[in-house]
């Protein structure tokens, strides 16, 4: 244990991810209760096509990354309300687009893939300082954002209409939600990548949900989760010599199994 | 009744949906401390008058004035509780607490834990308290029966204190004893509490009981007044022929 701490990248990958994960985890139960949780993996594949996008065109990627993804959840939520789709069809639409834009823009500069599958991948080891506190600070952006608007959105969550008629600015917290997950879903796209960002706003918050009876308690067994995922991900990244993004969601989705199971003999 | 404050004014408002008619030149007021039961048909355009009133939709035509200002531009949002129709219909493993789903209609800017939690549970515990449903706070909402948790809306309608109280079709799904019950407790807010009630239903049963006034809707307003002139009614001849109203006996 002590050989794992004494690594500065692998104490800079457990910082950087915890606090990502935190705030996936909490920003996930909203997104969960709302069934709206593909929206993060179809903002994932945008995002693809934003890093592809910050390639071509020379910029940070991340920053590329993070403007085409907040775009596109404002473009997916005025599709949702303008043209009344159904379901998830606006954001089956973008993520395909976003993905067909980063494989275009891989193709036409073709010099690039490697660094674009260190961000379909995921490489918080390879974080540096400046990432890490890039990544907290924007972590607690959304977590602060997030609690300062808590009874609301869980009004918003638990009955829209009612929230409406309530005078809670239904609309305005729909945006903030959409912007929210953009930010959520780059940050954690430099921990686990952009093929599992998903699992971190699903898989945590999910398994929270399997035991929870009230909503605080939701939240508090996801964070709980988000952060052993991420401490035993790494964990076993550093002895088993396994891919850390791999390691935290496999991680994670066992810890679901056990709440499941836990759940299980509850009912029972 | 009549020198009551005006509460609602409907003024000619016709409604349409994707360029069908559901409401037309509907005109009418409630004044403070009435119990209103809005009558009539499935798809007589009640619930959508209701919404209306909220502001959730906007009018093809006329306007809508909420404690005296145009529905648009009325923000004391607090004055008003509504139960939204099939509010029961909840995930048995919704992980809220009753608590939490009355504490949700104090919504506000603070950060959860810090100053005000003192004074939230006390107006949870109060609302709970009205509605009987204290006992059940730290219940899992989706645990509940339906009578038990169109009692926890009540009480997250009411934890502001309202002045104004919309219920559509409450007791849709729940047994006739529980109606009774809960009737008799909205009877007592309007009464003790002096809220105003306005409720959606298709059961004249409990216009029998409880209501003070009845408008009743056929796309158009085909009566408003009071409980005992709609007896006389035809509109309420017609619509007790043609079994569009139903009556239990509470």
């Amino acid at each position: 244990m002590e050989a794992f701490f004494s690594y500065g990248f692998f104490q800079r990958a457990l910082l950087a991810g915890l606090f990502v994960a935190v705030a996936c985890a909490i920003l996930g139960l909203f997104l969960i209760l709302r069934r709206d949780a593909m929206i993060g993996h179809g903002l994932a594949h945008v995002t693809f096509g934003g890093v592809a996008l910050g390639l071509f065109l020379n910029v940070l990627p991340l920053a590329a990354a993070l403007a085409v993804a907040i775009l596109a959840s404002l473009a997916i939520l005025k599709l949702r309300e303008k043209a009344g789709l159904h379901g998830d069809t606006a954001i089956g639409i973008f993520s395909s687009v976003g993905l067909a834009l980063g494989i275009a823009l891989a193709s036409l500069a073709g010099r690039f893939n490697a660094d674009l599958l260190s961000y379909l991948f995921g490489d918080i080891l390879a974080i540096d300082a400046l990432e890490v506190w890039l990544s907290i600070a924007l972590a607690m952006v959304v977590v602060v954002v997030i609690l300062a608007n808590y009874r609301s959105l869980m009004y918003l969550t638990f009955d829209q209409e009612a929230a409406k008629a309530s005078g809670v600015k239904t609309a305005r917290l729909d945006l903030l939600l959409a912007v929210l997950t953009s930010v959520t879903v780059v940050l954690g796209m430099k921990v686990v990548g952009i093929l599992l960002v998903t699992a971190l706003l699903v898989i945590p918050a999910g398994a929270g949900l399997l035991l929870a009876t009230s909503f605080k308690r939701a939240l508090v067994f996801s964070c709980l989760v988000a952060f052993l995922s991420v401490f035993l991900g790494l964990l076993a990244a550093f002895y088993l010599d396994l891919p850390a993004s791999a390691t935290v969601v496999l991680t994670s989705f066992i810890l679901f199994v056990v709440f499941y199971l836990l759940r299980r003999k509850r009912i029972s | 009744m009549n020198e009551e404050r005006e509460l609602i004014r409907v003024e000619g408002v016709s409604f349409q949906f994707d360029s069908i008619p559901v409401l037309e030149e509907v005109r009418f007021s409630i004044a403070q401390g009435d119990f209103v039961a809005i009558l009539g048909p499935n798809g007589s355009g009640k619930t959508t008058l209701v919404k209306l009133i909220l502001g959730l939709y906007r009018p093809t035509k006329g306007r809508v004035l909420l404690m005296g200002k145009p529905v648009e531009e009325f923000h004391d949002w607090s004055k008003i509780g509504y139960v939204p129709q099939k509010a029961t219909h909840i995930d048995p493993f919704y992980p809220a607490s009753v608590k939490e789903v009355v504490g949700m209609a104090l919504f506000s800017g603070r950060l959860p834990g810090l100053a005000g939690k003192g004074e939230r549970d006390k107006a949870v515990d109060l609302a709970l308290d009205r509605v009987g449903m204290i006992a059940f706070r730290s219940r899992p909402i989706g645990r509940l029966s339906g009578g038990q948790q169109q009692r926890v809306f009540i009480a997250r309608a009411i934890v502001n204190s309202p002045e104004l109280l919309f219920l559509d079709e409450p007791t849709a799904g729940v047994d006739a004893a529980t109606q009774a019950l809960f009737y008799e407790m909205l009877h007592q807010l309007n009464k003790e509490q002096r809220i105003t009630i306005v409720l959606v239903t298709h059961d004249i049963g409990i216009v029998n009981r409880h209501v003070t006034k009845v408008a009743c809707l056929s796309q158009r307003l085909v009566f408003h007044g009071t409980h005992a002139d709609f007896c006389q009614s035809e509109a309420f001849k017609t619509m007790l022929a043609s079994g569009h109203l139903v009556s239990h006996v509470h």
